[in-house]
């Protein structure tokens, strides 16, 4: 018996979202197939690897990953030029400062820090916001507008706050990241509200929701899988947007990636250990169609990079 | 791809005889086809309609099963490409590649990591599985040495015997033929010699060829000349083909009911580097391959691996529970906060990581409420003030604690009342409404 190749009937595509200005631009998303299928499809574009930085100094962050930082996180801007040498694609500023059970920065300082990290790394920017769903909504206004001109991702945009975020990407000429939690219909729901209000679908990334290694990450992986086979197969152009993945946040979270080996021996070295877990949940993020990863630890990053060379 | 009750009809001997238990024999092909019933009841069954609907009945990919004894595992048998579709079935194994070259104290160290690797996680023991017995075109007589030293120091633990050289082969089977070993693996040059002693030794058997052509083509071959449990190898090892190989292989099996694939995967994850390895394995346990062997099972590596495969193969449809009880996180004392969540083993893991994060020593009360998150639970009546005052009564907490407050989820916050009355003397407190809030509420308390 001859063998076939079996080639799955695509009729869809993930869009191209271009993200910075310049020789360093950096194209995402483009895939005509399901991930890394290169015998039925084309890749224009390999995943971006974003570093993530805070306008705060990294304190509370596990020891493994201070670390690997090292003295770069006293400042934004010294933070983004570590991470730009270190060979990311993309700086992700968190202004995690800006959060009310934080520093509660207000929005003119965490203004000034995104401008400050704009004009200091020649690669794109992503900004963030703390994750505090009415103080983003201000502080992600003010970042968007003082770094016009640059064509940053700002984020998130949730179903709660959309309206003034969008605006606010759409007013400056960024791109939004739309984040649903782990769920298919929800991440649509949010794409078609955002359509609705005029913003263009080929300036969303999603951001399905992240789950670390062992909490959870299957459901993230499914929820992509899913948004892929609905965008390939399908054709729904409301899923068709490049899916971001956000892991350092909720990997450097877990016990895993802090528990020193004294206290769990059966889990091996901590270092070692650590890094395998954002590593590894980097791997599972790609192989589910990640588009574009945050990732905080530069070993870690540096694995996945090797990875995604690997696959394409 | 299953028959229908008529096209199973045109096999049967037609007599409507009744031997089978059934009134006609369309009847019994109906059920034949609903698998109800099995061909087996029919005394008059011809060879061929039982060649035919054998084979149609069989699974798209064939399982096998490695070792015996209670460290046996059983690979292949998946049904869909996407575990959202329905689940994947049998997790893969991990197995370590001890060399010939290590005979003595390296391979003693490895089969002590191996025999110590079980860990448990959410209530599941999971371990290296097997021990893959590597050849590099030496001496027959040491490879033998060193299988025999696996399995008197890894009793129980199923053994691949890796080498393309029956001569090898032969040498090393002779300490395990009992135990359901794998051979790696036929090839091209090797197949009736491989083939000859897989059949002898009734051990499963991998194929291995260049390529997804020419492993089809040797599959055939193996398995016409008898040998029915293989396993197969393209020949993938770099990321990108291992997931284009097995994607094919995976899908061809399920889609095509193409035979010749229809077999558990081999994928070789070792690299020089470990955390490049444990990248490649996890790329196997993602993508189809059923074992998956690596050079190095630091304790680290398979707790990343095994917490993917855990992930990966989980039921989407039955979530993970822990188990109902009144955990202790931290060193906490009769005066720390006590707090109640479900036992969906995710809602556990976060709540329990946040107060852990917190830095708060606390009493985490883990109701049953058959795993549902802590909203759906409460959506199906599941996490209600009754059920919940029954527990917190029945629990016996009140016994560890000095006071007599309940901190509850803030999602829940509508249950205040009414647990209060159904809780006398108990003061019933409103705690945040995420995880991520814990920290900043449990510190502002103390």
């Amino acid at each position: 018996m001859a063998l076939v190749i079996p080639k799955e009937n695509y009729s869809g595509k993930i869009y191209n979202v271009q993200l910075g200005i310049g020789a360093k631009a950096v194209t995402i998303g483009g895939a005509s197939a399901l991930p890394f299928l290169g015998f039925e499809g084309t890749f224009p574009n390999k995943p971006a690897l974003a570093l993530e930085v805070m306008d705060i100094a990294p304190d509370d962050w596990p020891a493994t990953l201070k670390k690997a930082i090292g003295g770069a996180g006293s400042s934004a801007v010294q933070w983004a030029k570590f991470c730009q040498q270190s060979g990311a694609d993309i700086v992700a500023l968190r202004l995690m400062g800006t959060h009310p059970d934080q520093q509660n920065k207000s929005a003119d300082e965490a203004a000034k820090v995104a401008a400050e990290v704009a004009a200091a790394i020649d690669i794109p920017l992503v900004i963030l916001g703390s994750g505090h769903v009415e103080k983003d909504t201000q502080v992600l206004q003010a970042a968007a507008a003082a770094t016009r001109g640059k064509n940053c991702a700002i984020g998130k945009a949730v179903e709660e706050n959309y309206k003034t975020i969008a605006a606010a990407a759409m007013a400056n000429d960024h791109k939004l990241i739309a984040m649903s939690q782990l769920d298919v219909n929800l991440a649509k729901q949010l794409n078609i509200l955002l359509t609705q209000m005029g913003f263009d679908k080929e300036r969303i990334i999603m951001d399905p929701m992240s789950s670390a290694l062992g909490y959870g990450l299957e459901y993230t992986y499914s929820v992509m899988e899913r948004i892929r086979l609905a965008a390939l197969l399908q054709n729904d152009p409301m899923m068709q947007t490049p899916i971001i993945c956000d892991i350092g946040a909720n990997v450097w979270k877990v016990k895993e990636t802090m528990a020193p080996d004294a206290e769990v021996p059966e889990w091996g070295g901590l270092e070692d250990r650590a890094l395998a877990w954002e590593a590894v949940t980097a791997s599972a993020m790609l192989t589910a169609g990640a588009d574009m990863l945050i990732m905080r630890h530069p070993g870690a990053a540096a694995k996945a990079k090797e990875l995604i060379a690997e696959l394409m | 791809m299953a028959l229908s009750g008529v096209e199973i009809f045109k096999y049967l001997p037609k007599t409507n005889c009744k031997k089978c238990g059934h009134p006609t024999c369309l009847a019994f092909a109906m059920k034949l086809a609903a698998k109800q019933a099995s061909l087996d009841a029919c005394p008059d069954a011809s060879d061929d309609a039982k060649k035919v609907l054998g084979e149609a009945a069989a699974p798209p990919i064939r399982d096998i099963t490695l070792g015996t004894g209670d460290k046996a595992v059983k690979v292949g048998g998946e049904i869909c490409m996407f575990r959202h579709e329905k689940k994947f079935f049998n997790p893969n194994v991990f197995a370590v590649a001890i060399k010939a070259s290590e005979a003595g104290d390296a391979a003693a160290k490895k089969i002590e990591a191996v025999r110590t690797s079980e860990i448990d996680r959410v209530g599941q023991k999971l371990r290296v599985d097997a021990i893959a017995v590597t050849d590099e075109g030496g001496d027959a007589a040491k490879f033998a040495s060193v299988v025999k030293q696996v399995v008197d120091g890894a009793p129980g633990v199923p053994v691949i015997l890796v080498s393309k050289n029956p001569a090898t082969i032969e040498a090393g089977i002779t300490h395990c033929a009992d135990k359901k070993p794998l051979i790696y693996a036929a090839t091209v040059e090797n197949a009736e010699a491989m083939a000859k002693i897989a059949k002898e030794k009734k051990a499963s058997l991998a194929v291995a060829a260049d390529g997804l052509e020419a492993l089809t083509t040797l599959s055939e071959k193996i398995k016409g000349m008898g040998v029915d449990n293989l396993v197969l190898d393209s020949g993938a090892r770099k990321a990108k083909d291992m997931i284009e190989h097995f994607t094919i292989i995976r899908r061809t099996a399920i889609k095509k009911n193409f035979k010749p694939l229809g077999y558990p995967v081999i994928s070789f994850a070792t690299r020089d580097n470990s955390v490049s390895e444990a990248i490649a394995a996890a790329i196997g346990t993602m993508k189809y391959a059923s074992i998956i062997v690596v050079n190095n099972v630091e304790k680290w590596k398979m707790l990343a691996l095994l917490s993917l495969r855990q992930n990966i193969y989980t039921d989407p449809q039955v979530p993970m529970q822990v188990a109902q009880n009144i955990y202790k996180v931290g060193d906490a004392k009769e005066s720390s906060p006590l707090m109640i969540t479900t036992n969906f083993s995710l809602s556990y893991f976060i709540v329990r990581g946040e107060v852990e994060n917190s830095k708060v020593p606390s009493w985490l009360a883990v109701m049953d409420n058959e795993g549902l998150s802590v909203l759906t639970a409460w959506a199906a009546g599941k996490f209600t003030a009754s059920k919940i005052a029954q527990f917190i009564t029945e629990s016996g907490v009140d016994k560890n604690i000095s006071h007599k407050e309940l901190i509850i989820p803030g999602y829940v916050a509508v249950l205040s009342g009414s647990l209060e009355e159904k809780l006398p003397g108990w003061k019933i407190t409103v705690g945040p409404r995420e995880a991520n809030q814990l920290p900043t509420f449990l510190k502002a308390r103390a």
